[in-house]
């Protein structure tokens, strides 16, 4: 076994500064949920471990213009605790809260989360529907991409070497507007989505004017299904309009038969968990409370 | 300090003081198998087969072996070949040729994980990079992993020499099929002629594992004159010991084991895995050789619990009067033979009191870890398809399903398929406890149904030794040598303070290595409160008999002149004379005087363990769409004999039915085409978690065990072989689709209700 570095870096120059030194060997390490456990079971090596927790942009929340920026590295049960983040993103926040247990919440970010690259992480069909930016920076500079076009495949992001993501940014958003995610796994916690969807709804009366649709861990990246939004756009989320949402999430849909679910099993929820997001999206905004994760 | 015994006629059995172990477990001082440790000690690591089944032609280990900081290799050649030679452990035999198999690959690699060299070295770093050193030429073998699959005619055939046993005349041919046995009482196809309704189905359980916390874990200290040292997590240390003397060619003299905390077993810690290769891998290097599995390891490696098919066929009266019974049982015993068929068989009928029954059972090796005991092994699969089976009886015939056990209950006096009479047993009064519980007076939830299911164990007592000694200050201390894994320390403790009639506080409970106390046989059978508690008890008699000697030389009267009463020696009548009764303190005192030291002792081989019964109700909601179940009520009522330690009695219940409720619901092996487990973790092997749960409620009924002083009946094991069907049973009554094949998972679940759908709009 080979030595490994630890460092503190104490601004996101720094950072980048060590992971373009580490030459594709470096990790940063945020809440270290999934890295510490890659490195027990030897699926990640690192040469250098570059923890980011002691950046102040990227452990804080900041809003500005009905925007909010979360330090990628911000732990869940922070993010959880933040009033009006979770009034004005509902469907983020409990996406972000269902990950892991409490013990886990302490720790895990939403960045890790995203960066981490897995298809089934739960804050990513959320952030997705949500419309979420992710702040990137590097040696040559910042840059912005929107969440769905962050992960390259399972386990691969589209960060080049010593770039990090520094933060992610909610845009602005009515009162007129809401969103939810669901899950399904077989327990109630402590468990991998067999099938992830996040739904954002903007109304304008009882009638859907704006949204987006996204599913987790039935393709090989989270996916954003526009037809499915287009399906629910200009309905009153009549029983028509969320058959075809959900046949729309059920075509998206290029799962594989594994341990965790089968083709058939996970096509199907994807349609079931749609439908059901959607409703608890217009819930929200008509002022009914929800919690649950199926 | 507790109130006092709710049962008048005890003063400390019965109620519920702090376990004597339980200080250390919460402060984190207690220590379990990884956390022993010796200075200079090597690392041990295994490596393991990738192939489920493989000719192994050659090991090369010199560049292993030329790694600096690598300390021995050792492969099969070092390990003295084994005769065919049948030995018990726990619940379950074994064959010493095939433990010296199991524990290192000797011809072939029989599965996946399957051990074919260990090393040892400075560092753990350095002992993983030896295995990647070592070089095994394969010949890869077809594999099979499923029963039905390895008891086809053209399966590849694990064993070349294995024809099956208890078959009339002996095929001429090899077989996965180890064993045919075979059960009757009566004429079942008389019994199935006066039948007025036969219900018939077939029925598979997966391979489930214990999911014990704490991993496999061994330190073992070999000296040069040859005396063997070793701390180990399981669940006899005695067996440990037994082993490893066979497997090793050593006395068992020579071996000193101490069992250390252990953190679960339910079974799966009754075997040996790391041990031997830890003696050897120390004899060969000079120096304490540590090794603990990971969590892959304990998933690939150790004994899970056997998957089994079974087919039921039930004939009875409108009435619901059980006229014929039939099952057979093909289970899987992992790479060797010896799974728990002969037990599931046994079991499977046994709650029930029916004329003509026929009950078969095959033993069928197959490319999987070699099974270990699970509490109450083999029972639940065949209980799962019985109690299923009864259930359809039930609803066929618009029968209350308890009313409809009632009928067929057995009762003191009832000849068992497999021979025995039973004596005082409870399970009529288990089942009017649970027809007359709240919860199933109570209707269901809105959105919810409601299944009942009952099991049946037997319970086992075997050897026991124990010792009472008493202090220079009168304080006592209770050696036994059981590993505690359910709170025994405490209730050995309390009997011996009833039978004294001291305090539970001035009775410390030990459990004492295998050179400090005689052999004890392995915690496992629900006997340890039993069997043991009796030997404890025994030793507290013998050691109050000697204080009445030591009472009568003070006083210059006859032994028998004196009784023993609250904790002190007394004149037995005002004949005696006079005298002022004496403690143990006064006694203690005065020991040098009157013959040394106080101590009693007692060995026994224990008969007469009082079967148990077990009667669960459950509520679960379905969700249709999804296919996930939600428990959302759950009762345990069971027979318990005297509960000892009734918060400890209760843990049983509720710990077995929790894992009886993951093995309805979630858990399995899960096998890929290639004969690799592809779960071999907490995340995708799903065992409950806490939220997944309702609080377990119980009901323990206490119907004494006549042949224990204080009443005890095993209660661990009777709590695991219920859920399934119960959970099962409710489900069904939920859906209206009957799941006959474990897990009800949600992908199942759901795929069966949709395959439903169309029948069920029709109807
Ligand atoms: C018990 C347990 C339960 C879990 N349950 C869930 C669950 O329910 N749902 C779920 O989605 N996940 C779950 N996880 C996985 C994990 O907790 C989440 O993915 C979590 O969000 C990871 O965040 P982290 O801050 O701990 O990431 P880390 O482990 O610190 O990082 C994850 C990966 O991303 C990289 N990384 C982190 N931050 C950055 C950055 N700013 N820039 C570039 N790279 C970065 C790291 O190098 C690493 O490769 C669970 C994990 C455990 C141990």
């Amino acid at each position: 076994m080979s030595e490994i570095q630890y460092r503190v870096a104490k601004n996101v120059k720094d950072a980048c500064a060590a992971m373009a030194a580490a030459k594709g060997k470096g990790y940063i390490l945020a809440g270290g949920t999934d890295l510490l456990v890659q490195m027990k079971s030897g699926t990640r090596e690192p040469g250098v471990i570059v923890d980011v927790k002691k950046i102040p942009e990227m452990v804080s929340i900041v809003e500005k213009n009905g925007a909010f920026t979360v330090g990628a590295a911000t732990p869940a049960a922070v993010i959880g605790e933040h009033k009006k983040l979770k009034k004005t993103w509902p469907g983020v926040v409990e996406a972000i809260n269902l990950i892991g247990s409490t013990q886990v919440q302490g720790r895990a970010s939403a960045g890790g989360n995203l960066c981490n690259a897995s298809p089934a992480a739960d804050s990513v069909p959320a952030m997705v529907a949500a419309g979420v930016v992710a702040n990137i920076a590097g040696p040559k500079g910042k840059r912005s991409v929107p969440v769905e076009k962050f992960c390259a495949g399972p386990g691969k992001t589209n960060l080049k070497t010593g770039e990090i993501l520094v933060s992610l940014t909610f845009p602005k958003r009515g009162k007129d507007a809401s969103d939810a995610y669901l899950r399904l796994i077989p327990r109630t916690e402590m468990d991998i989505a067999v099938v992830g969807c996040g739904v954002s709804l903007t109304m304008k009366g009882d009638t859907v004017k704006d949204a987006r649709v996204s599913l987790g861990a039935v393709a090989p990246t989270v996916l954003l299904v526009d037809k499915a939004a287009k399906a629910l756009i200009g309905s009153k989320l009549e029983d028509k309009a969320l058959d075809a949402a959900a046949q729309a999430c059920s075509d998206a849909c290029t799962p594989i038969d594994d341990k965790r679910g089968t083709i058939r099993y996970r096509t199907k929820i994807a349609g079931v968990l749609l439908k059901r997001a959607a409703l608890i999206a217009r819930d929200r905004i008509n002022g009914i409370e929800h919690r649950g994760h199926r | 300090m507790p109130d006092g015994s709710p049962n008048p006629k005890y003063k400390w059995i019965g109620t519920r003081p702090d376990r004597p172990d339980g200080a250390d477990k919460v402060t984190g001082r207690a220590r379990f198998g990884a956390d022993f440790n010796l200075p200079g000690q090597l690392i041990g690591k295994v490596l393991r087969s990738p192939h489920p089944h493989a000719i192994i032609k050659s090991i090369d280990t010199s560049k292993a072996e030329a790694l600096a900081g690598v300390k021995a290799v050792v492969t099969a050649k070092d390990f003295p070949e084994q005769a065919n030679l049948i030995v018990p452990t726990g619940e379950m035999q074994v064959n010493l040729r095939d433990i010296t198999r199991n524990i290192m690959a000797r011809e072939k690699a029989l599965y996946e994980g399957h051990p074919v060299a260990a090393v040892a070295a400075v560092s753990e770093a350095i002992a993983k990079q030896a295995l990647a050193l070592i070089k095994v030429d394969y010949k890869v073998l077809p594999h099979v992993i499923d029963v039905a699959d390895a008891m086809k005619p053209n399966a590849p055939v694990l064993h070349d020499g294995m024809i099956t046993e208890g078959v009339n005349p002996p095929p001429t041919k090899a077989s996965n099929i180890a064993k045919r046995v075979e059960f009757n009482k009566g004429d079942a196809k008389a019994g199935f002629a006066e039948a007025e309704i036969v219900i018939e189905r077939d029925y598979s359980t997966q391979a489930v594992h214990q999911g014990y916390i704490e991993p496999h874990a061994a330190l073992a200290s070999a000296a040069e004159d040859g005396q063997v040292q070793v701390w180990s997590t399981t669940q006899g240390h005695f067996q440990v010991r037994g082993f490893c003397a066979k497997l090793l060619n050593l006395d068992t003299s020579q071996i000193r084991v101490t069992a250390t905390e252990i953190g679960g077993g339910f079974g799966g810690k009754t075997v040996v895995y790391l041990e031997p290769l830890a003696i050897r891998l120390s004899q060969k290097t000079g120096k304490p050789v540590k090794m603990t599995m990971t969590r892959e390891e304990v998933f690939r490696a150790s004994g899970p619990a056997p998957g089994g098919n079974v087919k039921v066929r039930i004939g009875a009266k409108k009435d619901g009067r059980i006229v014929a019974a039939e099952c057979t049982v093909e289970m899987q015993a992992g790479a060797f033979p010896g799974s728990p068929v002969g037990p599931a068989c046994m079991c499977s009928y046994a709650c029930y009191d029916i004329d003509n029954v026929h009950i078969v059972g095959f033993d069928v090796v197959s490319n999987r870890p070699k099974v270990a005991a699970y509490r109450a092994p083999g029972a639940p699969i065949s209980a799962w398809a019985v109690e299923s089976t009864l259930d359809i009886l039930a609803q066929q015939l618009k029968m209350d399903p308890i009313d409809l056990r009632l009928k067929n209950a057995a009762k003191k006096g009832t000849k068992t398929a497999y021979g025995v009479t039973f004596n005082t047993i409870g399970m009529v009064e288990t089942l009017e406890a649970a027809k007359s519980s709240e919860h199933y007076k109570s209707k269901p939830k809105p959105g919810y149904a409601r299944g009942v299911a009952a099991g049946f164990w037997f319970n086992v007592g075997a050897d026991s030794s124990a010792a009472a000694h008493v202090g220079e200050d009168g304080s006592v201390t209770v050696i036994s040598g059981n590993p505690d894994i359910g709170g025994s320390r405490a209730s050995l403790a309390l009997m011996a303070a009833e039978e004294l009639g001291v305090d539970y506080d001035k009775v410390r409970p030990v459990i004492a290595d295998t050179a400090s106390i005689g052999f004890n046989f392995v915690t496992g059978g629900s006997r340890v409160t039993f069997a043991t508690g009796l030997a404890v008890v025994n030793s507290v008699r013998d050691l109050i008999r000697e204080c009445k000697v030591r009472a009568a030389k003070i006083w210059n009267v006859d032994p028998e002149a004196v009784m023993w009463e609250n904790g002190m020696a007394k004149p037995a009548g005002s004949n005696v004379g006079e005298f002022e009764p004496l403690t143990l303190a006064a006694l203690a005192a005065q020991a040098g005087k009157t013959g040394g030291p106080i101590n009693g002792h007692a060995q026994l081989n224990v008969t007469g363990a009082g079967p148990g019964f077990g009667v669960h109700v459950c509520d679960v909601k379905v969700d249709n769409d999804t296919g996930c179940v939600t428990v959302g009520r759950y009762t345990a009522a069971q027979d318990v004999g005297t509960a000892i330690h009734p918060s400890y009695v209760e843990g049983q219940l509720q710990g077995g039915a929790v894992q009886g409720i993951g093995w309805a619901l979630n858990e399995e092996y899960i096998y890929n085409a290639k004969g690799k487990l592809d779960n071999p973790g907490f995340l995708d092997y799903r065992m409950p978690v806490a939220s997944d749960l309702p609080m377990i409620e119980t009901i323990l009924v206490e119907v004494p065990n006549p042949t224990h002083p204080y009443g005890v009946r095993g209660v661990g094991e009777v709590p695991i072989i219920p859920p399934l069907a119960a959970v099962g049973n409710a489900v069904a009554r939920a859906t209206g689709v009957r799941m006959t094949d474990l897990p009800i998972s949600p992908p199942r679940l759901s795929a069966a209700l949709d395959a439903a759908a169309p029948k069920m709009a029709a109807d």
